[in-house]
C-alpha cells in the first residue's frame, strides 16, 4: 500500500482501547468503589427525593385502585387494555437491554460491553419489577393474583396452561430471576472488593456476607467463568424468548391488527430498540455526574447507537410490512384496522411513534451524530417515547375499533392511569437511583479483565507484532 | 494457632501464571493463584481440568423441562380438565413455552447454586483472611498460596522456592 499511513495489522485490527484516560487496575477500583464510598451527592438527594415523591404517587393511586376497582382506569367496552397493558409492555421491553448486552454480547465476545452490562442488568430487573406490576393490578381482585400460580389450593382449581397471559406469568418470572442470578453471580466479585475495602465494621459485615466469602483464587474462577457462560448460554434464547411470548398475548387472539405471526420478531427487535433507548439515556447522565468518561468512552455509546440504528429498522420494517401484509392478504378486516391506525381516530399516536421510532433514529446513520452526546440524548428520550405510543398503538387502536362500529369508542386515559404511569418511573428511579449509590455501578472485576495488561500475554507480543507488521507493510 | 499456608504476591497476571507454571512443576499440588479477575491459560498452568458446572446446568434444565411438562400434562388431563377452544386435553404444542422457561429456570439455579458449592461458598470465613495483604487481590494483587497441607510444604524451603519464583512479600499465614 502506497500511502503515507501504512496499513499495518495493528492500525487494521486494533480498535481504540476500552478504558482511556491510562487507568491502571488500582485506578478502577478507586474510581468505582470511590462513588459509593464519597458522601452522598446532593443531586443523587434531589433526584432520589423526586423519585421517591413518584414511588408514593404509584402507592396510592394503587390503593384508590384496589379499593375502587379498575373502573378508576379510562377502560371501556370495547378497549378493556388501556395504559397498564401499555405500561407493563413498555417496561418489559426496557427490560430486555440488560440481558442482551450481558448474555448475548458476552457469547458474541464484544468486550466494550463490560463497561455498561452492570448497569444495563440492573436496569433490567428495575424495569421488570415495574412491569411486574401492571398485570397483576390489572387483575382487578389483586388478593386472588395467587391464582396465576400453578398453587394447589382448597378449590382444587389450576391455572390454565393453554393461555398466552399464563405463559407470560412464566415467561417474565423466569425472565426476572435468571437476570437477577446473572446480576447477582457478576457482583459476587466486586461485592468482594467492596468488602475488602470497608472501614466500618458494618460495612464489611454486610458486603462480606453477600460477597459470600468470595476469594478470587483462580480454582473458583475456573468454575465461576463456566457458570457464567451457561447462564450466558441460557439467558440468551431466553431474552429472545420472553417478548415474543408477551407478544403471544395479542398473537394468539383473533383481533385484526393482532393476529399475525410477524409479532414475536417484530417484539424482540423493538424491545432491544427500547431497551438500548433506555440505557443511552441513563448511560449519558450517569457517565456525566459520575465522571465515568474513561470508562464509558464514546467509542462505547457510538456501539449502542448502531444498535439503535439496526433494531429502529428492523422495527421501521415490520411496521411497514404489515401494512403490506394486510393489503396483500385481501382481507378488508385487516386492511381496514391497519388503514385506520395510519389514518383512523389514533393517527396523532401512530406518526408519533413512526417518527420516534422509525424516522429520527435512522440520523445515526452520520457518524458524527452518532458521537454527539447531546444529540444522540435527545434521540434516545425519542425512543423512549415512540416505543411507549408503539404499544399504545397496538394495544389501543385495534381495540377501539372492533367487529362491531356499533360498539366502536374512544379511549383516553383517566388521571389514575396517568399517575399510575408517572408513579411506575418513580418506583423506577427510586430502585435505579438506590442502585446507583450502594453497588458498584460499573463490573469492575470485568473491565479490568478486558485491559491489555489482564492479559498474560501483555509485554510479550511485540515480537509477533513485529512480525505482523513486517508482513503486510 | 495452625499454619494455614504461604502466600506471595506477584507483579503481573504474566508473572503469576509463569509462577503457577513452575510451582507446578516443583511438585506442589495444594496452592492456588488469586487475582481480581480471570486469567486466561491460568487453568493449563495450574494443572485444573474442566469445571463440571454444565453437567449440573445440564441436568438441572432437563429436570426442570420434565417438571414443567408432566406438571402441564397432569394438570391438564387429569387434575383440571377443560376443553378450551375445543383443543384435545392432551394439547403439548400449548405446554412448550413453560416448559422452556422451567427448563431455563431450573438450569440457571443449577449454574449458580452449583458453582457455589463447587467453590464451597458461601463460606464467610477462611484463613487467607488473616493477611493483611491478601484485601489486595480483589484490587490489583496477584498472589499465590500453597498450603501447608500439601505434602511438599517446608516453611524455609518453600520460601526460598517462591522467593526464587519471582515472589514477593511472602508471608506465612496462621489461621483455624
Amino acid at each position: 500500500m502506497n500511502t503515507s499511513k501504512p496499513t499495518t495489522a495493528s492500525t487494521v485490527l486494533e480498535d481504540a482501547p476500552l478504558v482511556q484516560g491510562g487507568l491502571t487496575f488500582r485506578g478502577i477500583t478507586e474510581k468505582i468503589s470511590g462513588i459509593v464510598e464519597g458522601r452522598t451527592p446532593s443531586l443523587w438527594w434531589l433526584l432520589f427525593g423526586m423519585a421517591l415523591s413518584g414511588t408514593l404517587i404509584l402507592v396510592g393511586s394503587i390503593g384508590w385502585l384496589v379499593y375502587e376497582g379498575t373502573g378508576v382506569w379510562g377502560l371501556n367496552n370495547p378497549v378493556g387494555w388501556g395504559w397498564a397493558i401499555v405500561n407493563f409492555v413498555f417496561w418489559v421491553g426496557i427490560g430486555h437491554a440488560g440481558t442482551l448486552i450481558s448474555a448475548i454480547l458476552f457469547l458474541l465476545r464484544q468486550r466494550w460491553r463490560t463497561a455498561i452490562n452492570r448497569f444495563a442488568e440492573a436496569m433490567t430487573i428495575v424495569a421488570v419489577i415495574c412491569a411486574g406490576i401492571f398485570p397483576a393490578i390489572h387483575v382487578g381482585r389483586i388478593w386472588i393474583a395467587y391464582y396465576m400460580f400453578p398453587v394447589p389450593n382448597q378449590m382444587d382449581m389450576w391455572p390454565n396452561f393453554r393461555s398466552p397471559l399464563l405463559w407470560d406469568v412464566f415467561a417474565v418470572g423466569t425472565y426476572f430471576t435468571v437476570s437477577f442470578l446473572f446480576w447477582y453471580v457478576g457482583l459476587v466479585p466486586d461485592l468482594a472488593t467492596f468488602r475488602d475495602r470497608a472501614k466500618k465494621r458494618i460495612k464489611r459485615i454486610v458486603f462480606g456476607a453477600l460477597s459470600l466469602g468470595w476469594r478470587g483464587g483462580n480454582r473458583q474462577w475456573k468454575h465461576y467463568e463456566l457458570a457464567y457462560l451457561m447462564l450466558a448460554g441460557l439467558a440468551t434464547p431466553l431474552v429472545l424468548s420472553v417478548h415474543s411470548v408477551v407478544s403471544t398475548d395479542f398473537a394468539t387472539s383473533l383481533i385484526p391488527g393482532w393476529h399475525t405471526t410477524i409479532f414475536p420478531p417484530y417484539f424482540v427487535a423493538g424491545a432491544i430498540f427500547s431497551g438500548f433507548g433506555m440505557v443511552l439515556t441513563l448511560a449519558i447522565i450517569a457517565r456525566r455526574v459520575f465522571r465515568l468518561e474513561n470508562l464509558i468512552t464514546v467509542d462505547h455509546l457510538e456501539k449502542m447507537n448502531k444498535i439503535i440504528l439496526v433494531t429502529g429498522s428492523m422495527v421501521g420494517y415490520a411496521y411497514i410490512m404489515e401494512f403490506f401484509i394486510a393489503w396483500y392478504s385481501g382481507n378488508i378486516y385487516e386492511v381496514f384496522a391497519f388503514i385506520n391506525r395510519g389514518f383512523g381516530n389514533y393517527a396523532w399516536a401512530y406518526w408519533i411513534m413512526f417518527l420516534c421510532n422509525v424516522i429520527t433514529p435512522q440520523l445515526f446513520w452520520f457518524k458524527k451524530i452518532r458521537r454527539s452526546i447531546p444529540v444522540m440524548f435527545i434521540l434516545s428520550i425519542f425512543v423512549n417515547i415512540g416505543m411507549w405510543f408503539e404499544r399504545f398503538v397496538i394495544t389501543v387502536t385495534s381495540l377501539s375499533r372492533d367487529f362491531l362500529p356499533s360498539s366502536w369508542d374512544y379511549y383516553s386515559p383517566t388521571t389514575w392511569d396517568v399517575l399510575t404511569f408517572v408513579g411506575s418511573f418513580g418506583l423506577f428511579f427510586t430502585l435505579f437511583l438506590l442502585f446507583l449509590r450502594f453497588l458498584p455501578m460499573i463490573s469492575m472485576s470485568e473491565v479490568k479483565g478486558v485491559m491489555p495488561e489482564a492479559d498474560p500475554h501483555h509485554g510479550h507480543t511485540e515480537g509477533l507484532q513485529d512480525k505482523l507488521e513486517g508482513g503486510s507493510a | 494457632m495452625k499454619t494455614y499456608g504461604m502466600i506471595a504476591e506477584f507483579s503481573s497476571p504474566a508473572a503469576l501464571m509463569d509462577a503457577a507454571k513452575q510451582v507446578r512443576t516443583a511438585g506442589y499440588s495444594k496452592f492456588d493463584c488469586h487475582s481480581p479477575f480471570p486469567i486466561h491459560g491460568m487453568d493449563e498452568a495450574m494443572g485444573l481440568k474442566r469445571s463440571p458446572v454444565g453437567y449440573i446446568v445440564g441436568g438441572m434444565a432437563a429436570l426442570g423441562a420434565l417438571i414443567g411438562f408432566s406438571l402441564q400434562t397432569w394438570v391438564t388431563t387429569d387434575a383440571y380438565p377443560l376443553v378450551i377452544s375445543g383443543k384435545p386435553l392432551f394439547s403439548w404444542q400449548a405446554y412448550i413455552i413453560i416448559t422452556f422457561a422451567l427448563f431455563v429456570l431450573f438450569g440457571a439455579f443449577g449454574a449458580v447454586i452449583g458453582m457455589f458449592r463447587l467453590n464451597r461458598l458461601p463460606r464467610l470465613h477462611h484463613p487467607l483472611f488473616y493477611s493483611e495483604q491478601f484485601a489486595r487481590v480483589t484490587d490489583d494483587g496477584f498472589m499465590l498460596h500453597i498450603e501447608a497441607d500439601d505434602t511438599q510444604f517446608d516453611e524455609e524451603k518453600t520460601e526460598a522456592f517462591l522467593a526464587s519464583v519471582g515472589g514477593t512479600n511472602i508471608e506465612l499465614v496462621r489461621g483455624a
